[in-house]
């Protein structure tokens, strides 16, 4: 049975790994961290401990992080919504978005100006407190996400010692936003959709919060750094068997219901609900779920990336020495964007070829066979993790 | 028995999703079956069909002159109210009077190109034309004259 | 019945949750992505369960049947390819029939094998665009551009021998309005080469699919016995085990002398009735090319007089459209015009049995069967 790591534990390893660098072929690659963004992060936090006191390093600190999220965040929804497009496009034998700069990469830009100058209107019958703070919590859970995300080596803004429990504790509420959008609004279509979101993700947590316990088990940890760098010498979905691959599955599964993605999609059933919760929603108030929408895809895609793909981790392949030093060159960041945006291309695939299950057979799925299954799944893998059979 | 069915249902549930994804995806990584044609790009290697009904026309030859002798029964097989002839007198060398066609007044707007007209001409002086790019800013725009401005009728057509 | 005070008393605005508190009353239309037009459905639910339907007719109604009549012979078809739009053809095929029967004109052999296959065209154009539909309304998006793709193609054969691609107007009495184009066969034939290397997509993406399926299977039940009161007719009526094939009971044309099946399934749920359609895109091809290297030399257009005048009496012809059998139905005084005109329109009937086949079930099952029904508005109003 593969011990817990402790803190130490990693950094004797990587000792470890360096002196091997030393007497590899590859000598002169000492810096193995060389694409790592530790060294900015580092400075960065030492020039402010140096000028100023403790308290005001947090508030900088903050701020900057605050920044970068904001403008990750708005990258993300423009690039993702025009990938979306795209890809849709190219699966209906269309071109897609083509007019807007070269292959249409403005498009989203300009949608996104004509959603700010559009008016965001409240209906009359709303309850207007309610309605307008309901786009602003689910961005906020999003964004809450974002903390123990690891987008490279070295750079993640919490990595709390229960990141994948803070994860999936955080991610049931923004629930609470749909819920509150399709009440607040005083339509019926909205209620329905409000109401049927509240059952789906309620439910699919379930058994995506099961498949994310199978890495725990095998990790030993909770936390998002801790199971990076537990899969160093090779990914989980690769180290762990069959098992894992059947979490993985599952997770990709409840990730998209969890995100109210086709072929779930039930929440805003556009051929039944017309838009389902967001149908009062106008202008940056709907771009704002909009958003949200994407952004909770990107993170759960993340999520998955990170559990089951080794995050920034490269692909290294047991100890194929060579191999894993080339693998090293590709820097950690480029590692995670890609594994990420894999699945949410997968994603997006679900969504361009499926049509939407109906919502007393999306209960049907998650309660007679996805939950059964990981439970089963959960216990095989424990197992495995107690007998040491995993990689 | 229950679980071999239930592992059954399972693997044809995944086959099945597994095989709408396999097209989907053909067509992803295969650019070259796009079939979208950018409209206002391809203008000049636009061919339409030769009867495609687009809005009807009456062809003139060089000398100005049209077939129309201003006999009506395109204004009467017109459905729509398209058509309206309006006729004059001419007077011809022997002084006799003789109707011809003053204007040919069409509404764009009120055709549907059901081609009833074109059936009902005589003399084959108007036909359906192919241009279909009919949008403009002012409805009066679409109110046409269909004969030009000093043309007459063709010799011998009766 | 309300008294007097109590209609004074009631309130403008109906409340939604009127009566026990359980019921919740929605509009599906006149505006919903669902209806593909402007039908309006009042749904009353229990939570997700539909109790009833109501469907409120008149958005799109244009009076065509009035206007009819002040229209010549030769005039009224063209309004008719406004009715049912994805079947132009066959309902100005339908008119021209009853004309044709009035007059005693006999159809000369060219334009039968003509007719016979743009209806069938026709039939797989609309069927075409159904299928796209249908996978829409359940969510799936890509299927409604692979059907185009196919439809599109049978467009560019519309465009080239009738001039238009929806409301073609090539049926006139005695005939139709020009002759084939020179390349016409070669087009076809090429579309049938294309259309039967790409059907086989639509079983592994829609039809085979898990989740259609279960969409689909045993939703939307008509019994036999309903059918055949609702008057149901087409696939829908077929689906449920009616055979009621207007091409098979009362051969038109030249459909005495083809060679196809009519599609039976005896399900009638959602599925079986998908089914039927399916299959019949298949037959439609199976008699196009029967027919389409065999069309007979000749006119294409028997010589009538300029002015038609139907004899005083009654005229009834049915055809099969895309939707099931349509009926038209003229009175005639002797004069140009018609004295009163009837359509039996296939989609009315179907409409009519839709509150009895979803009640009970899901929201999502109304999207399912309304998808399968294969509505077109226009048709149910004219």
């Amino acid at each position: 049975m593969k011990a817990p790591t402790p803190e130490g534990g990693i950094m004797e390893e990587m000792k470890e790994r360096i002196i091997e660098y030393k007497i590899s072929p590859f000598r002169g690659w000492r810096n193995w961290d060389m694409f790592s963004l530790k060294g900015i992060t580092n400075w960065i936090q030492g020039w402010l401990s140096a000028n100023f006191s403790s308290a005001w390093v947090l508030f900088f600190e903050s701020v900057i992080v605050i920044l970068l999220a904001t403008t990750l965040f708005a990258l993300l929804g423009l690039v993702l919504v025009w990938m979306e497009r795209k890809v849709a496009a190219h699966m209906q034998i269309r071109l897609g978005p083509n007019r807007v700069g070269p292959m249409g990469i403005f498009q989203t830009s300009a949608d996104t100006l004509k959603l700010i100058l559009k008016e965001g209107l409240t209906p009359d019958g709303a309850d207007k407190f309610l309605f307008n703070l309901a786009p602003f919590v689910v961005m906020i859970v999003a964004m809450l996400l974002l903390a123990p995300i690891a987008f490279a080596k070295g750079f993640q803004v919490w990595d709390l010692n229960i990141g994948v429990l803070y994860v999936s504790a955080v991610s049931s509420l923004s629930v609470i936003g749909i819920l509150m959008a399709g009440w607040a609004s005083n339509n019926k279509y909205s209620l329905l959709g409000a109401m049927r979101s509240g059952a789906q993700i309620v439910s699919y947590e379930l058994s995506a919060g099961l498949s994310i316990l199978t890495i725990v088990v095998l990790t030993g940890s909770l936390q998002i750094g801790d199971i990076i760098s537990s899969q160093q010498n090779g990914w989980w979905l690769f180290k762990g068997h069959i098992p894992v691959i059947i979490a993985f599955v599952i997770f990709i599964i409840a990730a998209t219901a969890e995100t109210n993605r086709a072929p779930f999609d039930l929440a805003e059933a556009e051929s039944e609900l017309t838009a389902g919760f967001h149908t009062e929603y106008s202008g940056m108030k709907f771009a704002l779920f909009f958003l949200a929408e994407y952004i909770n895809i990107f993170i759960v895609c993340a999520i998955g990336a990170t559990l089951f793909l080794g995050g920034w981790m490269p692909l290294h392949i047991g100890n194929w020495e060579g191999f894993n030093h080339i693998m090293d060159y590709i820097p950690s960041s480029i590692w995670f964007f890609a594994k990420t945006f894999f699945m949410i291309f997968l994603i997006m695939w679900f969504r361009w070829t499926f049509p939407r299950l109906r919502v007393d057979q999306l209960l049907n799925l998650e309660w007679k066979y996805l939950l059964p299954i990981s439970l089963f799944n959960l216990l095989l893998v424990t197992v495995i993790a107690i007998l040491g059979w995993h990689f | 028995m229950f679980i071999k069915e239930y592992l059954s249902d399972i693997y044809k549930a995944t086959k099945s999703l597994l095989t709408g994804m396999k097209r989907t995806g053909y067509y992803f990584v295969h650019p070259k079956e796009i079939i979208t044609e950018q409209y206002p790009d391809n203008r000049d290697t636009l061919k339409m069909a030769d009867r495609f009904r687009g809005e009807v026309i009456m062809p003139h030859d060089e000398n100005n002159e049209h077939a129309c002798t201003g006999c009506t029964a395109c204004e009467l097989a017109c459905p729509n109210a398209t058509i309206k002839i309006i006729t004059k007198f001419d007077v011809t060398p022997e002084g006799k009077k003789k109707k011809a066609l003053d204007t040919f007044v069409y509404h764009l707007e009120l055709c549907t190109m059901c081609n009833l007209c074109v059936q009902a001409c005589p003399t084959d002086a108007i036909k359906m034309g192919q241009n279909f790019e009919h949008s403009v800013y002012d409805r009066s725009m679409l109110l046409k004259k269909l004969n030009r401005p000093g043309s007459k009728i063709r010799e011998g057509v009766e | 019945m309300y008294t007097e005070t109590q209609i004074v008393e009631r309130p403008a605005v109906i409340d939604p949750f009127e009566g026990d508190g359980e019921n919740l009353v929605i509009n599906i239309g006149p505006q919903h992505p669902a209806t593909h037009g402007v039908l309006h459905l009042v749904v009353t639910l229990n939570g997700e369960t539909i109790k009833k339907v109501e469907p409120h007719l008149g958005y799109i109604h244009r009076s065509i049947e009035k206007m009819c009549e002040s229209l010549s012979y030769r005039q009224f078809i063209y309004v008719t390819s406004r009715m049912d739009y994805l079947s132009a053809h066959i309902n100005n095929h339908a008119c021209a029939m009853t004309v044709e029967k009035g007059m005693q004109i006999e159809v000369p052999a060219r334009a039968q094998y003509i007719r016979v296959i743009m209806d069938e065209l026709t039939r797989i154009a609309s069927h075409e665009l159904w299928w796209g539909a249908m996978a829409m309304d359940l969510g799936a998006f890509t299927p409604f551009f692979y059907a185009f793709r196919e439809r599109e193609t049978i467009n560019d054969i519309m465009e080239q021998t009738c001039g238009a691609r929806l409301t073609m107007n090539y049926m006139v009495p005695g005939g139709v309005m020009a002759d084939l184009h020179p390349t016409f066969q070669q087009k076809v034939k090429d579309f049938i080469t294309l259309f039967k290397s790409n059907i086989d997509e639509y079983d592994e993406l829609v039809t085979g699919n898990i989740i259609f399926q279960s969409r689909t299977k045993g939703v939307g039940y008509l019994s036999k016995e309903d059918a055949i009161s609702y008057g149901c007719t087409g696939p829908v009526g077929r689906g449920s085990g009616v055979s009621c094939d207007i091409r098979k009971i009362y051969p038109y044309e030249v459909y005495n002398q083809v060679q196809f099946d009519e599609m039976l399934e005896t399900g009638g749920d959602s599925f079986s009735r998908y089914q039927v359609r399916v299959k019949e895109l298949r037959e439609s091809i199976k008699i196009i090319e029967q027919l389409i290297d065999n069309v007979p030399a000749g006119d294409y257009l028997a010589k009538t007089k300029a002015v038609l005048k139907l004899p005083k009496g009654e005229f009834y012809t049915r055809v099969e459209t895309a939707r099931g059998e349509l009926g038209v139905y003229i009175v005639s005084e002797g004069g140009t015009t018609p004295y009163r005109i009837k359509f039996r329109s296939p989609g009315f009937s179907n409409l009519s049995a839709l509150d009895h086949m979803v009640r009970g079930s899901k929201i999502g099952d109304l999207m399912a069967t309304m998808g399968t029904l294969d509505l077109v508005i226009p048709d149910i109003d004219r």
